[in-house]
C-alpha cells in the first residue's frame, strides 16, 4: 500500500484507475494499450507535480515514510558492513549507527542517523532522533576512523537531537559539540550525505565534511519550518512561509555554497525507486572518495578547516 | 513615561524631570525595587538577593579589564541578509532596529587588553542585540577575536548570551557552529587558552557549539543554560521538568561546568585560571 501525499491526490487518483482495471481484467481481457496509455498520463502528471514542489512539498517528500532510509542505503551501497555498538559511557543509541563497510576494495566507516520505517522500529531507533551516547558513538567511530586511515561516510536524516529531559542531563549540547569538532579534526575524508531530512545541530554534528552531498527532495535546516513559524510568524499555520524563507532546498544550500554536488531523485521521489536513488549516489559518493583520496592528513584537516571559515566572507 | 514628561522632557530648556524607570530598577529576582544607579554600579546584581541581571559588553570590559588597558577591536563585514528574509518584518528592518537600538553592529563584540596585567581578548555576546543570535557577524566577531588572540599570544574569553541560531539567516546560521569551532580549533592548535563564561541565558546552537568547547567553562549563577529550551521539551515530550533544571546549577551537578563564579568575582577567577594554563608559556619563554 502506497501512502501519498497531499499534492499527490492526482497521482494516487490515476493509479488507483490502474489498479481498478488490471483487477476488473482480472489478467483475462487485454488491457496493455489502455494501462499504458494510463501510465503515461500518470508520468507526465508526476512530471508537473515534481518539477515544481515547494519547498514545503519537498519536506513532505523527504519525511516520506517510504522514503529510503540509512539500513537501505547501507545494504545497496556496500558489500559488507560491520555494525559497531555503544559510547563505552553510558549505552547503545540506536537513533545513530554506525560500523565499518565495504566496497569491492574500498573500506571505510559508516555513521548515520536510521529513522525506522514501521511502528516497531520507528520507536526503537526512535524516529531517527540522537541522544547524547548516538552523537558519542560517533565520535568513538570517527576516532577509530582517524587512527586506522579509513574514510568516514556519514548518512543524515534526523528531524533533529532528541528534545528529552534525559538527553538534556546527560549533556546533549556538548555531544552535538564535541562530534562537530571531531568531524572537522579528522585527518581522514568525512563526505557527509543529506538524504531526507538535515535538522540543525543534530544534522551539522555529522555533516561538518569536507565534501556535502545532498538529494534532490531533501531538506536541511536550522530548525523545522513549523519551529520557525511558531517563533516569527508566532503560528505553526505559516510553516509553508518559513519553508520558503528559510532557503532549505538543495538548490539553494547550492547556491549558498553549504552544498557541493546535488543527487538527483528517480521520477517521483527517492520513495517510489529505492534502487534508482541509492545508484544515483553511490556514483557521487564514491567519486567524491576517490577525488579526496591520497591527500595528506593535515591538508586534508586544513582544508575543511577553511571551508568552513570562508562561509559567510564578503 | 507621561506624555506630560515627554513633552517637558523634549523641550530643550525645561530641565529633564527623572521619571521612576529612570530612577528605579525592579529585580527580576527578588522584585525588590532599587535605585537604578546602585544597581549599576553594582555591576546589575541585585544587592538584596544576588540576582545577576543582563550586562552590555562595553560594562563587561569596563569591569573586568585593569582601567584604560582595554580597546574594543572593530567588527567585520559579512554578508548582509543573504537570504533576503522576510517574516512578519524584513530581516534588514529588524537589524535596523537592533542596531539604532544597541548602538553595535551585531550581537558580538571583542576587546584586547589587561586583566591584572594580563592580556586577554574578551568577546562579549549580547543579548539586547537580537537576542544575542547567532548569525555571519557573531561568527566572523568570533573568529576575528580568536585571530586577535593568537596574534597576541593570549587567551580568548568569550561571554555567551544567546537564543541560538539566527534563523533570519538561516542555513548560513546554523554553518557558524562549525565555523566557531574551526576558530576554538586554531587556538588550540596554537596552545592557547578559550575560557568559555556562561551567562544568562544561552540556548540552542550557542550551546551545541563553541559554548562547551572550552579548557574551562566557567557560568555566572542562575543563568539558564539549555540546548532544548524548556517549553519545548515540555510541549514534544510531555515530561515534568525539575524546577532547577538548565540552570548554571544545574550544569555544575552534571559535570558540564567547573565553577559557578559571582560577577564581582569573575576578574580574580579568571586572573588566577589564566596564570595557571599560561604558566607554561611563560616558561617556556623565559627559558
Amino acid at each position: 500500500m502506497t501512502s501519498y501525499l497531499e499534492f499527490e491526490k492526482p497521482i494516487a487518483e490515476l493509479e488507483s484507475r490502474i489498479a481498478d482495471l488490471r483487477e476488473t481484467a482480472n489478467g483475462e481481457i487485454n488491457i496493455d494499450a489502455e494501462v499504458a496509455k494510463l501510465q503515461d498520463k500518470v508520468d507526465r502528471q508526476i512530471r508537473a507535480v515534481y518539477g515544481k514542489l515547494t519547498p514545503w512539498q519537498k519536506t513532505m517528500v523527504a519525511r516520506h515514510p517510504e522514503r529510503p532510509h540509512f539500513k537501505h542505503y547501507v545494504a545497496g551501497l556496500f558489500d559488507e558492513f560491520v555494525p559497531l555498538a555503544g559510547d563505552r559511557a553510558f549505552g547503545d543509541d540506536q537513533a545513530i549507527l554506525g560500523g565499518f563497510a565495504r566496497k569491492g576494495d574500498t573500506r571505510l566507516m559508516v555513521i548515520g542517523h536510521e529513522k525506522g520505517d514501521d511502528t516497531q522500529s520507528r520507536l526503537k531507533h526512535n524516529f531517527g532522533m540522537g541522544k547524547p551516547e548516538g552523537y558519542r558513538k560517533a565520535i568513538r567511530l570517527m576516532d577509530l576512523a582517524d587512527r586506522f586511515g579509513l574514510p568516514v561516510v556519514t548518512l543524515i536524516d534526523t528531524a533533529g537531537a532528541f528534545p528529552g529531559i534525559q538527553a538534556e542531563e546527560r549533556g546533549q549540547a556538548e555531544a552535538i559539540a564535541r562530534s562537530t569538532e571531531h568531524c572537522l579534526a579528522l585527518g581522514v575524508p568525512l563526505v557527509a550525505m543529506v538524504l531526507g531530512e538535515g535538522g540543525s545541530g543534530g544534522a551539522v554534528a555529522l555533516a561538518a565534511a569536507d565534501r556535502v552531498l545532498m538529494m534532490e527532495h531533501a531538506v536541511y535546516s536550522v530548525i523545522s519550518p513549523e519551529g520557525c513559524a511558531s517563533i516569527l510568524w508566532r503560528t505553526g499555520d505559516k510553516a509553508d512561509e518559513a519553508a520558503a524563507a528559510m532557503r532549505i532546498t538543495a538548490s539553494d544550500l547550492k547556491s549558498l555554497g553549504v552544498v557541493d554536488q546535488v543527487i538527483e531523485e528517480p521520477l517521483g521521489g527517492a520513495h517510489r525507486d529505492h534502487a534508482g536513488t541509492i545508484a544515483n549516489i553511490g556514483e557521487a559518493l564514491f567519486s567524491s572518495l576517490g577525488a579526496l583520496d591520497g591527500i595528506a592528513p593535515a591538508d586534508l584537516r586544513t582544508r575543511r578547516q577553511d571551508k568552513y571559515l570562508r562561509i559567510g566572507v564578503v | 513615561m507621561t506624555w506630560l514628561n515627554r513633552v517637558r522632557n523634549a523641550i530643550p530648556f525645561v530641565a529633564k524631570r527623572e521619571t521612576s524607570e529612570q530612577l528605579w530598577h525592579k529585580c527580576k529576582g527578588c522584585g525588590e525595587m532599587v535605585f537604578l544607579k546602585e544597581y549599576e554600579d553594582n555591576q546589575h546584581v541585585c544587592p538584596s538577593c544576588d540576582h545577576h541581571g543582563r550586562i552590555r559588553p562595553a560594562q563587561r570590559f569596563e569591569a573586568l579589564f585593569d582601567k584604560g588597558s582595554w580597546t574594543t577591536l572593530p567588527t567585520p563585514l559579512v554578508r548582509e541578509d543573504p537570504l533576503k528574509f522576510r517574516d512578519t518584518k524584513r530581516y534588514v528592518d529588524r537589524l535596523k532596529q537592533a542596531r539604532q537600538a544597541t548602538g553595535e553592529s551585531d550581537a558580538l563584540i571583542n576587546a584586547m587588553g589587561e586583566i591584572a596585567e594580563q592580556k586577554a581578548v574578551i568577546g562579549v555576546q549580547d543579548f539586547a542585540f537580537m537576542g544575542g543570535s547567532m548569525g555571519l557577524g557573531v561568527g566572523e566577531a568570533f573568529i576575528l577575536g580568536t585571530k586577535a588572540a593568537i596574534e597576541n599570544n593570549c587567551p580568548y574569553i568569550i561571554f555567551t548570551a544567546s537564543g541560538g541560531a539566527r534563523m533570519q539567516e538561516g542555513i548560513l546560521s546554523l554553518m557558524q557552529m562549525p565555523k566557531m569551532t574551526v576558530g576554538v580549533q586554531r587556538l588550540k592548535d596554537a596552545g592557547l587558552p578559550y575560557i568559555v563564561v556562561l551567562t544568562d541565558p544561552t540556548s540552542g546552537g550557542v550551546m551545541a557549539s563553541y559554548a562547551l568547547l572550552g579548557d574551562l567553562h566557567l557560568a555566572e549563577p542562575g543563568a539558564t543554560l539549555a540546548f532544548t529550551g524548556r517549553r519545548v521539551i515540555e510541549n514534544t515530550i510531555r515530561e515534568k521538568l525539575p524546577d532547577d533544571f538548565q540552570t548554571s546549577e544545574y550544569l555544575l551537578d552534571h559535570g558540564m561546568i567547573d565553577m559557578i563564579v559571582h560577577r564581582h568575582a569573575l576578574r580574580d577567577k579568571l586572573s588566577t585560571v589564566m596564570g595557571y594554563l599560561m604558566a607554561g608559556r611563560t616558561a617556556n619563554r623565559a627559558a
